[in-house]
């Protein structure tokens, strides 16, 4: 190891990130343009721009674009809400679906649609809190000055396994009441259009917002809870704030796509990797590469089969779980 | 009351660590704090970055309780290292550093010209100029506790509490620590509150020392008052020798087993 070795610097960060912003640019343009039906740059661009009754204008815009644009804020909620738990249980396995708040969000979310079917903007607001109580409960279970990593997994596992149950007696029981979330159901962008797109858009903006303050604070609740307390952060306040933007953002992509394992889980690894620790990097870093992950696979979904498509979700998980295994393993031998 | 610990008792469920305990710190001098393990001298200071809340008393500053501030004024004013330490392996010295300026920043706003001013004074001060690009996992154990007092230095205290700064050093970093906060002190002017285990280092090292035995102040003064056979006998169960370190002024001692 060199040992005079600098810090990546501040230069070589900002043209990273530069850099992936513009790969997401790039992954939007290929899924745009390529699918069942491949159109080259211009027609594409004609369809977004140019209102008309064209199969172009009819698969682009209306199929699509929504499609991208929701995978690619799904993809960009998950990671920003893997980061900040991570640093909220000082724990770099934490993640909506390592610590089950996946399917408790998706357990209020299909409740509400049993409860209340005719309110289907209500979806969002359930998942939310679906995810929020869930983080709760995960946080009073291991926390102790930090979390431990494997009261958390376990404990996580658990909240997962009972959640999962009351949802497949949802799916068994009422399978009519839920049958418009397509989506919801089995972790796919299929069918999702303007209309999904706009349900989650105010709640995701939000919280991607709220994420630009939070990095320095951050930084300090890094050092511990003394530390950070004896600089003049209240970390148990910080700390409960925190865990209700994580599940804002959470909830939100959940309730476009349902349960998409991994993105926040492997993206603020890779983030980590490639900029470091340091949370005003470690935000934008995660925004581009979910972004573009969730498009990507969604695409590849998409492309891969000669006839119809294999879900996201299916695609992320043959990516993410041998990436985290190996992560598993790294961890081992340090 | 200037700064100290006003009655406080700390009770960990049925068991009391320290009852009614009044400790009143010198301004300006060094103040270290001894006793046996788990006589609850970290506890005491635990009070005071509110990891611990006693079940009866207060934390003095100013003859108003901690409470009284707001915690980024009080940052301002009194900082505090833990004995453990967390922190990403892959941030630099200066970034360490430019943490200590948290209290002062304003909200959505970057450091401001002031701030990298005392941080860079901060890094002269401390001898960590030269090494400020290192990232943590890259120092020796003695410079990256160096690192994290320039830390506190940072946040520019009129108090500085060090809970067993030198514990985890071999002998040759734990002098040049404890030379570290001894010139800090002295050229800052700061109060100084620490717990060390070393009575040697304590005595050579403080104006003004605490020692606590069941639950209580045992003695407190001068060290050649605490520091006495008798006193360490009651206080640690040895029995030591007493001599005087001419060069240091100040007494040491040697330990043998009763």
């Amino acid at each position: 190891m060199n040992y005079d070795s600098k810090t990546k610097t501040k230069f070589y960060k900002v043209s990273l990130i530069t850099l992936l912003f513009l790969i997401s640019l790039m992954v939007t343009v290929i899924s745009v343009c390529v699918g069942s039906m491949s159109f080259t740059i211009e027609e594409s661009l004609r369809a977004v721009l140019v209102a008309d009754d064209s199969s172009a204008r009819l698969i682009i815009w209306h199929v699509r674009l929504p499609r991208i644009l929701s995978g690619g804020l799904v993809g960009i909620c998950l990671s920003l809400s893997g980061c900040i738990l991570q640093g909220v249980m000082r724990n770099h396995l934490a993640s909506p679906s390592t610590i089950g708040v996946t399917s408790g969000a998706s357990f209020v979310g299909y409740m509400t649609l049993v409860v209340f079917p005719s309110l289907f903007y209500l979806l969002p607001l359930g998942a939310i809190l679906g995810a929020f109580l869930t983080t709760l409960i995960i946080y009073a279970i291991a926390y102790e000055k930090g979390v431990s990593p494997v009261k958390m997994i376990l404990s996580g596992m658990a909240v997962s396994a009972v959640f999962g149950a009351f949802n497949d007696i949802i799916r068994s029981f009422f399978p009519d009441k839920i049958a418009n979330a397509t989506g919801f159901l089995v972790g796919s962008l299929n069918g999702v259009a303007w209309k999904n797109l706009s349900l989650i858009l105010p709640y995701a903006i939000v919280g991607i917002m709220i994420c630009f303050f939070l990095p320095s604070k951050m930084n300090i609740l890094m050092l511990g809870d003394e530390m950070a307390n004896s600089l003049g952060v209240r970390t148990e306040r910080f700390r409960f704030f925190l865990i209700t933007i994580s599940s804002l953002l959470a909830g939100a992509a959940i309730s476009v796509s349902g349960l998409v394992n991994f993105v926040g889980l492997i993206i603020p690894h890779i983030a980590r990797l490639l900029v470091g620790s340091d949370y005003k990097y470690l935000f934008p870093t995660s925004i581009a590469l979910g972004y573009s992950l969730v498009v990507m696979c969604d695409t590849i979904g998409r492309i891969i089969l000669p006839i119809g498509e294999i879900s996201v979700s299916i695609i992320i998980s043959f990516v993410g779980a041998p990436f985290f295994l190996y992560l598993l393993r790294n961890r081992q031998k340090a | 009351m200037y700064f100290g610990f006003k009655n406080i008792s700390i009770r960990y469920g049925e068991k009391e660590i320290v009852n009614d305990i009044t400790m009143d710190f010198p301004r300006g001098k060094t103040t270290t704090i001894i006793g046996a393990n788990g006589c609850g001298k970290t506890s005491l200071l635990k009070t005071i970055s509110r990891a611990v809340s006693p079940k009866k008393g207060e934390v003095v500053f100013k003859n108003k309780p901690l409470d009284h501030y707001r915690p980024k004024e009080l940052a301002k004013k009194i900082a505090y290292l833990p004995q453990i330490h967390y922190s990403p392996s892959d941030i630099d010295v200066k970034t360490l550093v430019s943490y200590g300026r948290y209290p002062y920043r304003q909200f959505g706003k970057g450091l401001s010209e002031q701030d990298r001013e005392v941080i860079q004074n901060t890094l002269n001060l401390t001898g960590l100029k030269n090494l400020e690009d290192r990232t943590l996992d890259h120092l020796s154990g003695g410079e990256r506790q160096r690192a994290w007092i320039a830390m506190t230095i940072c946040q520019e205290p009129e108090i500085l509490i060090l809970d067993e700064p030198i514990t985890y050093l071999d002998i040759g970093y734990q002098l040049e620590i404890m030379e570290l906060i001894k010139s800090l002190g002295e050229k800052l002017n700061i109060t100084i509150i620490m717990v060390l285990h070393d009575i040697n280092l304590a005595a050579r090292y403080s104006q003004h020392l605490f020692s606590i035995k069941d639950k209580k102040i045992y003695a407190y003064g001068d060290p050649r008052f605490v520091i006495t056979e008798e006193r360490l006998s009651d206080i640690f169960n040895i029995k030591a020798q007493i001599y005087e370190d001419n060069r240091n002024a100040c007494p040491f001692i040697i330990p043998e087993k009763r």
